[in-house]
């Protein structure tokens, strides 16, 4: 259905397969500034396309090279990437109450999972019909997969090239939390869980371990757990 | 960090994103978890990537350093405020960081 050329599909198919397509080459140049700052981090390339290949989850991968890269433990590294890697988890329960397969065997499923990210769940749950959202989910799905790892490959290659200072790549890490942090700045409960977040994390720094800190900051979500404020419902 | 451990780390994250997505898609899929619990799952993101953001932009190792990564990261939020592209935000982000450390001549 995807291989299909695109000018042969119903509109309404197109249009679902054309908004993906955008999102997968946007993230594929992504996956680009990813294999050159794991690189930058210490990181070899297979390692780097190991990431990209098997944890996918940009965010963790992310999370865990910026830890490595600072000198933190690998139990730190991987701390914080898990932590962050747990909100999947909740994509993954959205998910199963939205994408139902024709015949949904065991290890379609399963496979289904690995696909299971912050791109494809948003793409996927923007449809309404049930067929649409099957297109929108296995297009973002695959076409993100392929896209990803091939830009992590092609960054991953030309990090040894590059001056990390001289080209600014240190603030790439910082510039894409940035970037995703921003969806998750609008409700208050957000914008108090980031606040605390840094601050907890600035706090404890000079003090407890590199990567621990990171850890800490997690413990910021329980704001989630206040009573919700009369004026306005659930955030 | 060596090579080993990196690779054991690699390799613990991976089984650990994988497990998480299988057992909400897979495993619990369908059943309802405690509102309270998720919606403090949902503020993962914003916590974490805030504290990430502050450790990328003024902490080497355990120590505060305030430095040319400021502007870039100011770039990048400005550019995130007005809803620039993803790509947009980092190039910018980083171009400002280094057109500053050229001028600076460090």
């Amino acid at each position: 259905m995807i291989l299909r050329p695109i000018r042969a599909m119903e509109p309404e198919v197109r249009r679902v397969v054309a908004a993906t397509m955008a999102v997968n080459v946007a993230v594929g140049i992504f996956g680009i500034s990813f294999g050159v700052a794991s690189i930058a981090a210490g990181a070899d390339v297979l390692q780097t396309c190991a990431l990209s290949f098997f944890t996918f989850t940009g965010a963790s991968q992310f999370s865990a090279m910026s830890v490595v890269g600072a000198g933190g433990t690998a139990t730190a590294a991987f701390g914080g990437a898990a932590i962050l890697a747990a909100r999947n988890f909740v994509y993954g329960l959205a998910m199963s109450r939205m994408l139902h397969f024709k015949r949904p065997t065991v290890p379609k499923r399963l496979l289904a999972a690995h696909f299971i990210i912050d791109e494809s769940t948003a793409l996927a749950s923007a449809e309404t019909d049930d067929r649409l959202r099957r297109i929108a989910f296995w297009s973002t799905a695959l076409g993100l997969f392929i896209f990803w790892n091939l830009g992590t490959l092609l960054g991953a290659l030309l990090g040894g090239a590059i001056d990390p200072e001289v080209w600014g790549l240190d603030v790439a890490f910082p510039a894409v939390f940035v970037a995703m942090l921003g969806a998750h700045l609008r409700s208050r409960r957000g914008q108090v869980a980031a606040a605390l977040g840094a601050l907890i994390f600035v706090v404890l720094v000079p003090v407890l371990p590199i990567g621990v800190p990171i850890l800490a900051a997690a413990t910021a979500v329980l704001v989630g757990a206040w009573p919700d404020s009369r004026k306005r419902g659930a955030s | 960090m060596t090579d080993t451990r990196l690779w054991w780390m690699i390799a613990a994250l991976s089984a650990t994103a994988f497990g998480f997505k299988a057992l909400g898609f897979v495993a619990l899929g369908g059943r309802r978890l405690p509102v309270v619990v998720e919606r403090c799952l949902a503020l993962i993101p914003a916590a974490l990537l805030a504290a990430l953001v502050v450790k990328d932009t003024v902490t080497i190792g355990q120590d505060v350093v305030l430095d040319e990564r400021i502007v870039g990261v100011a770039v990048a939020a400005f550019a995130t405020w007005r809803k620039l592209p993803f790509l947009v935000v980092i190039v910018a982000a980083m171009a400002s960081t280094a057109a500053i450390r050229y001028g600076l001549g460090s």
